[in-house]
């Protein structure tokens, strides 16, 4: 993973900010009840950023078109934060709100895992295996595709393809996953491909 | 997006977002920014600190018009007379940057005799046939140009959304008049269809005051230039309209006259909303086009061959005189060795449109029962598409359903939750659709590029392994495509030939069988088809099958199989020009940051002015230069002049910076490429209330597309829309209220609980004029009123129904206006406590100012104020 280098410990303390006004001798003792930093316990020595020391991987964010690069840590399989990434000339280590908190879209309560299905009728979910789902769907886009497939228009005009099923994509998808989309549906023959970018 | 084509030829953001720090002036319309696009909001605040002005003209007053220096409130769906005004003021005024316009757009040409404008038909341009509410565009092409648009696939209108970046026509060798003298010059027809755009017709259609009309004009005027530019921002705000196509008309005439598009700080921003908006229009999952702004075939009686679709696409003169290359190694790239000069290469195998088939037609279509399978890949269109209601009914009559999301959304939990249910039109036990719901990767979860408002693409890597079962859309697509083609090994028939040749060797990775997206991103890029090299760029396209390519407007992004949307160093900032920041991502196309930056500098490719220096001819070198990548044949001499039969890009003379269109200049004038008309023109909303001042004939654009089913009426419109009581009208345009005319109760209205909320809570602020209540104290006022049994506390179902202050019906709102003002606004409404929290203080003052008083809330039981 790249970002790696250089980006596993947070930026230190900007100008002004109160780490540097602590350091001051006047103002750093009255900060401290007098004591100065020698009266710190080990617990507060010991203490740092969550996200000291962990991988950093480099994202862009998911929400609107600016296009912010977030620094994703990670500590194994868990995320532990997200963050504007200060090298951006877009955001310059900024996010909104949002963007901030997109931690919660990957690790909100709700997340699936698991495949649900509803059979025709049925008024509860089922779960389902991965690859049965994926060998039902084919099964159906096949279907769909032929039980809708066209040579010639109702005026006799060619046409080659299939109107039985359809697809209605997001523009939150990455550019590699919508050539792919567009190029099997094209391949078999589908037209209806759509996105919400249809004005 | 074929607002921008139209007028520049691409459809994309002509400038970025850090450039919008060196703009002087920065006019938001159709946008709230500052809460829509907080961090790409910092750049005008930046601007601001630099003495920018900046605009918001919206009819809300939200935060982005606290922090612009005007906002002018503006009655939704007028942007047209308003922007139509602008246009009339600098010509008028002669406020337009005369150098600019004479050299870079068509304003010197000379269109047909057979041209007539709305103005001289009543609302219509020519070749309108009444018949069919469409046009024939022939009259509306140059004069000695070769025809006009050929045929529907190289045209759009804004209500089809038909999208093609291009015009379809051929100029030929135009004549011009540079004095902009002869009446039938575009300046000319163009002065004359807005001549009654007034500020006077501005007041009274829009509802804005002749005095801040001429702030704005002014500001816009003074700010652009030789030595300053102003950029235009827009979002949904003008995209969802019907109009949507000729609002973004309108603004990219006004920007071609004062001189501003190609330049540093000008030019028109277009911010989208989702992460990957543009990038799902340049690969696009739409209907009716292929990777990079290709047309898809359309069925005609005689077939379709290779050779027609070049014919049609393809253009003599310009950048599009290369559509062959892109449209051979488009086809390349997806079925490789099996496509040959002599199969067409497999051209005739793609599947051909007869009409429209978006989105909306296509769930037409699902509840007339001729649709049988969905997907619906991050979406949610039972509650994020327009009529929901239809939408979820579609979804019922479908026999599957595959939803890919990371959550339970409603889309796939339509048959037990909807409001249809709920209301008992549909039963879920009758609900015969098979729902696959599976569990999807978030962005981080999965490596790929999304392409970002500014066409930049910016490249993904992969912090974690999905959970569970969830996994990319790129898995699904691939592992489907598996199935599907294993299904067809072994037939023989003509129309599986694409599936069994499409390319699909992408390499799997782990456990789960992820497959490359690098891999993909080289076939978007492109490559040699012998060697298998990636490509530098789209120059080296061939159409003789030599070179595959997915995307041609991508090719560059894996230029020397570097992954260049995966450069991550931002240059240093402080430099000449380092603001750009060239090594950070790639835009397409050719990591062009500012698109037809050749117009930065003047007809002798010297910059404007040293404060706007962008890229500039070097004579030494003999090569453009500057701080971006010159949006120009890098060594075409500023002097060039083409000479009259030259075709492909040697028709482009060396001061022709918009290279996509067949002049090589912007179209003030759109000859061709939509199909609603050559010039913007103002015509209501469908469902306004209002009647068309303009064109009193013509309520609506005479070319709309209207989805005419039974059992679903049209909303009326004109004056007949005016409901019986106000309370019927929809929230968004509840507040406009004319004279006399009484509020509706506040239950009845059809608003969202937090609309009545606020409201509500305005009347209590009203009472107290204007003084802040809020948190405990607003809490222990209610409570205190509740027990005094004022009627601002009481149950609203026994409210009286209010009257409005004596105001006529479209002046929306003169001395309102006034009052919210920056500098009146907070000290003489509002108290100090609420000037704290600028995000409400517009809306509670707006609100506080309306509100009735005196006998009426005296009626209502509350004390006199």
């Amino acid at each position: 993973m790249s970002g790696q280098d250089g980006h596993s410990s947070r930026p230190g303390a900007r100008p002004g900010s109160f780490e540097r006004a602590r350091r001051l001798p006047l103002v750093g003792r009255a900060l401290d009840w007098g004591m100065g930093p020698a009266a710190a316990s080990r617990i507060t020595e010991r203490a740092g950023a969550r996200i000291a020391g962990l991988k950093v991987t480099e994202s862009v964010c998911p929400y609107c078109a600016v296009g912010c690069s977030q620094l994703v840590y990670t500590r194994d399989d868990e995320l532990v934060d997200i963050e504007g990434n200060p090298r951006s000339p877009i955001n310059q280590g900024t996010l909104c709100p949002k963007g901030a908190a997109s931690r919660q879209l990957i690790q909100q309560p709700g997340r699936l895992t698991k495949v649900r299905y509803r059979r025709p009728g049925a008024t509860e979910w089922e779960e389902l295996e991965l690859e049965q789902a994926m060998d039902m769907i084919a099964e159906r886009v096949i279907a769909a595709r032929e039980n809708g497939w066209q040579d010639v228009d109702r005026q006799g005009w060619r046409v080659d393809r299939t109107l039985g099923f359809a697809h209605l994509g997001g523009a939150t998808l990455d550019n590699e996953e919508n050539y792919l989309i567009k190029k099997f549906f094209t391949a078999m023959g589908a037209i209806q491909i759509e996105n919400q970018a249809r004005i | 997006m074929p607002g921008l084509g139209a007028s520049f030829g691409r459809g994309g953001a002509t400038d970025f977002l850090q450039a919008l720090q060196h703009a002087d002036c920065i006019l938001i319309e159709g946008s709230n920014m500052a809460e829509a696009h907080p961090v790409g909001f910092r750049w005008v605040m930046k601007a601001k600190e630099r003495g920018a002005k900046i605009i918001h003209v919206d009819p809300r007053f939200g935060r982005t018009s606290q922090l612009a220096d005007v906002h002018v409130p503006i009655r939704a769906g007028t942007d047209i007379v308003f922007l139509g005004a602008l246009i009339r003021h600098v010509i008028e005024t002669e406020g337009y940057f005369r150098e600019y316009v004479v050299n870079y757009t068509n304003a010197s040409t000379i269109l047909r005799e057979d041209f007539q404008d709305t103005e001289d038909l009543d609302g219509v341009f020519s070749g309108f046939d009444p018949e069919t509410a469409s046009y024939d565009t022939t009259t509306w092409s140059y004069e000695g140009a070769g025809g006009g648009a050929d045929g529907d696939a190289q045209t759009h209108s804004s209500q089809a959304g038909d999208e093609h970046p291009s015009g379809g026509m051929d100029v030929g060798a135009a004549t011009r008049d540079d004095t902009l003298q002869h009446p039938r010059c575009v300046f000319q027809v163009l002065r004359r269809h807005y001549a009654r755009y007034t500020p006077e017709l501005v007041q009274r259609v829009c509802g804005i005051a002749p005095q801040d009309f001429a702030a704005v004009a002014d500001t816009l005027v003074q700010n652009s230039g030789r030595e300053r530019t102003t950029t235009l921002c827009y979002a949904v705000g003008w995209t969802q309209h019907t109009a949507g196509v000729q609002v973004i008309r309108a603004a990219a005439i006004l920007q071609l006259l004062l001189g501003n598009v190609g330049r540093p700080g000008g030019g028109i921003m277009a911010l989208r909303g989702h992460a990957s908006i543009q990038g799902s229009t340049d690969i696009p999952t739409l209907f009716d086009m292929l990777p990079g702004y290709l047309s898809m075939p359309r069925a005609s009686e005689d077939g379709v061959s290779l050779r027609d679709q070049i014919a049609a696409g393809g253009k003599e003169r310009g950048w599009w005189a290369f559509f062959d290359s892109y449209l051979v190694s488009l086809l390349k790239a997806w079925f490789g060795d099996a496509a040959t000069q002599d199969n067409d290469f497999g051209f005739e195998h793609l599947p051909k449109l007869t009409g429209n088939h978006s989105h909306f037609s296509t769930m037409l279509r699902a509840i007339d029962g001729g649709v049988d399978g969905l997907f619906v890949m991050g979406q949610n269109p039972a509650v994020g598409s327009q009529h929901a209601g239809l939408q979820r009914r579609a979804l019922a009559s479908l026999k599957w359903l595959v939803v890919r999301d990371l959550s339970e959304i409603e889309t796939a939990t339509f048959w037990r939750d909807s409001p249809e249910i709920d209301s008992g039109e549909l039963r879920t036990q009758d609900i015969q659709t098979e729902v696959f719901l599976m569990p999807a990767a978030s962005h981080i979860e999965k490596e790929g590029t999304f392409t970002n408002t500014q066409r930049l693409l910016q490249w993904r890597d992969r912090a974690l392994e999905p959970p569970g079962d969830a996994r990319s859309e790129l898995w699904f697509m691939h592992h489907l495509a598996k199935r599907v083609r294993a299904h067809y090994t072994q037939s023989e028939r003509a129309r599986d030939w694409p599936i069994r040749h499409v390319t699909w060797d992408y390499p799997e990775r782990g456990a789960t069988g992820e497959p490359d997206a690098e891999a993909v991103a080289r076939e978007i890029n492109g490559y040699d088809v012998a060697t298998g090299a990636p490509l530098a760029d789209f120059t080296t396209l061939r159409s003789d099958g030599s070179t595959a390519c997915g995307c041609w407007i991508y090719s560059g992004y894996f230029k020397e199989g570097v992954n260049q949307a995966r450069r991550r160093d931002p240059g240093d900032l402080t430099a000449p020009g380092g603001w750009v920041s060239p090594e950070w991502g790639w835009a397409w196309p050719l990591n062009r940051r500012i698109l037809y930056n050749r117009a930065s500098a003047d007809p002798d490719g010297r910059p404007w002015s040293e404060r706007k220096r962008y890229v500039w001819w070097d004579e030494r070198q003999g090569r453009w230069t500057g701080y971006d990548v010159p949006d120009f044949p890098i060594d075409k001499r500023p002097d060039y002049e083409a000479p009259p039969d030259a075709l492909a890009m040697d028709a482009i003379s060396g001061d022709d910076p918009f290279i996509m269109l067949p002049d090589g200049r912007g179209w003030l004038f759109a000859p061709t490429g939509l199909l609603d008309g050559p010039l913007p023109t103002h015509y209501e909303p469908f469902e306004s209330p209002v009647d068309n001042l303009l064109h009193p004939r013509l309520h609506v654009n005479p070319a709309a597309i209207k989805w005419q089913r039974p059992g679903e009426p049209l909303p009326r419109h004109g004056r007949s829309a005016l409901p019986d009581r106000r309370d019927e009208l929809p929230a968004d345009r509840a507040p406009h209220r004319g004279r006399d005319e009484p509020q509706p109760p506040l239950a009845r209205r059809a608003a969202a609980r937090d609309v009545r909320r606020a409201r509500s809570g305005a009347r209590r602020r009203s009472r107290h004029r204007g003084r802040r209540l809020d948190g405990h104290r607003d809490r222990a006022r209610r409570d205190r009123g509740a027990r005094e049994g004022h009627a601002a506390h009481a149950t609203v179902e026994g409210r009286r129904p209010r009257r409005a202050p004596d105001r006529p019906a479209l002046a929306l709102g003169l001395r309102r206006r006034r009052a919210r003002r920056h500098h009146e606004r907070p000290r003489r409404a509002v108290g100090r406590a609420q000037r704290q929290h600028p995000g409400v203080q517009g809306v509670l003052v707006q609100r506080a100012r309306r509100a009735p008083r005196g006998p009426v809330d005296a009626a209502a039981g509350g004390r006199p104020p």
